[in-house]
């Protein structure tokens, strides 16, 4: 906690500079909306053949039952796929991506890790993440994309066969896609409580600074 | 809050108008699908708006459906094949699915039933099963998937739609071929002429080398291996080509209704 108190007397230079530029923020929040439509229409569509012995409640599903969940989840998806690409074209073309997340070591991950468990990492500097963010940030657009193309190969086995195939078949297709959103999902909580117990991070993911 | 407030009607119930609202909509079954539509509706009745200009979520997710009818024919690629399997494959054994269960699927007597053609080609006449089994037939290993998100293999034996279309003089340039079923509440599917002419879809009459059992749609099925599973119909009993689109039994409640796979 004392990193955080520091940090409050070195705000000046924070509120100057852009943290969050408008595009960043403004594909991610479409992304947050994308993301939850996404996953309660995902978690009804889930229960009309569940891959294990659980099924979601009907309070956190979106679409009533199938056909509209899935009247949700394939107009939900133009909105993810579209607002992601123009996400990723602007972060690798803007150097964002290389300048936030690079360099990521597993020596530096591991420090940072122990030093996040033991109440000691800092978030006084928001325009840089530490390995754990870094780490995370880039992890979860891996995801992501993983969660885009596992989904397209269960939408288009036919015309993406080969994209099926790289998966290793329909059926284990399936499986990533639910993986991944158990990943997204583990994401959020970790990422809502930061911006909680952080809510600098949060306003600046509103406002840019 | 107060500003809603302030656009409600003096002197009108509210909850008398939103039950009158809520009487004013279409078939509710229809509506299920959107928890919170008829409350929508309701509100924007509240604050006074032309039902009209009122947003309705459901009606913007069937026009993005509709988008996605017209981006899937569009990659529909009419060479591409569905992958085909070996026969260690085939799961076994294969799932009955239905919105009934097996005891009320229909049961057809085969030497009176009759496949019949209409609409939009040369030769109308009805076909028996033994004419039908007379024309040339493939068998072909695929994967059925279901809408569900469930899939299974199946081994399917018969005669490419395509040539059965050309053998009647169907006209290739309309736009569906609309099959009818012999399910008690008169199950319906269309399917859109390219798909219709893909070398893979298939009449189906046999199912595993046996003809094909009740549980999968004796005595004639349309299999179609780059759609969802209820795209493929059962008992069928008509077929006409046509350029209205008629409407499907699930595509009318909200499925996708070019569902290709």
């Amino acid at each position: 906690m004392s990193s955080l108190a520091a940090s409050d007397q070195r705000a000046v230079p924070a509120n100057t500079t852009v943290i969050q530029p408008a595009w960043v923020r403004i594909a991610h929040w479409i992304n947050a909306v994308a993301m939850i439509v996404m996953i309660m229409s995902g978690w009804q569509i889930y229960n009309a053949s569940p891959l294990f012995a659980f099924k979601f409640a009907k309070s956190i599903t979106l679409g009533g039952w199938l056909a509209g969940a899935l009247l949700w989840h394939f107009a939900a998806m133009w909105l993810l796929m579209v607002n992601g690409l123009v996400y990723l074209a602007l972060g690798f073309a803007t150097g964002r991506f290389r300048r936030k997340l690079l360099p990521l070591s597993a020596a530096g991950v591991i420090s940072d890790t122990k030093a996040a468990l033991t109440g000691r990492l800092s978030h006084a500097d928001l325009t840089r993440y530490n390995y754990v963010q870094k780490l995370l940030y880039a992890g979860i657009i891996v995801v992501g994309i993983l969660i885009v193309l596992s989904g397209l190969s269960m939408w288009k086995p036919v015309q993406l066969h080969w994209l099926v195939a790289l998966f290793g078949g329909y059926d284990i297709a399936r499986y990533v896609h639910f993986i991944c959103m158990s990943a997204i999902v583990a994401f959020l909580i970790v990422h809502i409580v930061l911006a909680v117990l952080v809510p600098k991070s949060l306003r600046a993911m509103i406002i840019g600074r | 809050m107060g500003r809603l407030r302030s656009l409600l009607i003096p002197g009108v119930d509210k909850r008398l108008l939103v039950r009158d609202a809520v009487k004013t909509m279409p078939d509710l079954a229809r509506r299920r699908f959107i928890a919170g539509g008829a409350s929508l509706g309701a509100l924007t009745l509240l604050t006074g708006c032309d039902v009209s200009d009122s947003f309705s979520a459901e009606e913007l997710l069937k026009q993005v459906s509709k988008f996605n009818d017209g981006v899937q024919a569009f990659i529909f690629n009419p060479d591409a094949l569905a992958p085909t399997f070996p026969e260690s494959a085939i799961t076994k054994p294969f799932p009955f699915n239905a919105y009934y269960d097996l005891e009320d699927a229909p049961t057809i007597d085969g030497k009176h039933w009759k496949f019949e053609v209409r609409g939009l080609v040369d030769n109308k006449k009805s076909w028996s099963l033994d004419e039908l089994y007379k024309l040339p037939q493939v068998t072909q290993i695929t994967r059925h998937i279901c809408v569900e998100g469930w899939s299974a293999i199946g081994s399917w034996t018969g005669t490419p739609l395509r040539d059965f279309l050309k053998l009647i003089g169907a006209d290739t340039r309309a736009k569906y071929c609309w099959f009818q079923c012999a399910d008690s509440d008169g199950y319906n599917s269309p399917l859109d002429m390219a798909t219709a002419l893909h070398p893979q879809t298939q009449m189906t009459f046999k199912f595993a080398d046996e003809i094909l059992p009740r549980a999968y749609g004796y005595p004639m099925k349309i299999r179609v291996p780059t759609k969802l599973g209820f795209k493929n119909p059962k008992y069928v009993i008509s077929m006409e080509v046509t350029n209205d689109y008629k409407g499907g039994y699930w595509e009318d409640q909200g499925y996708n209704s070019f569902s290709g796979s």
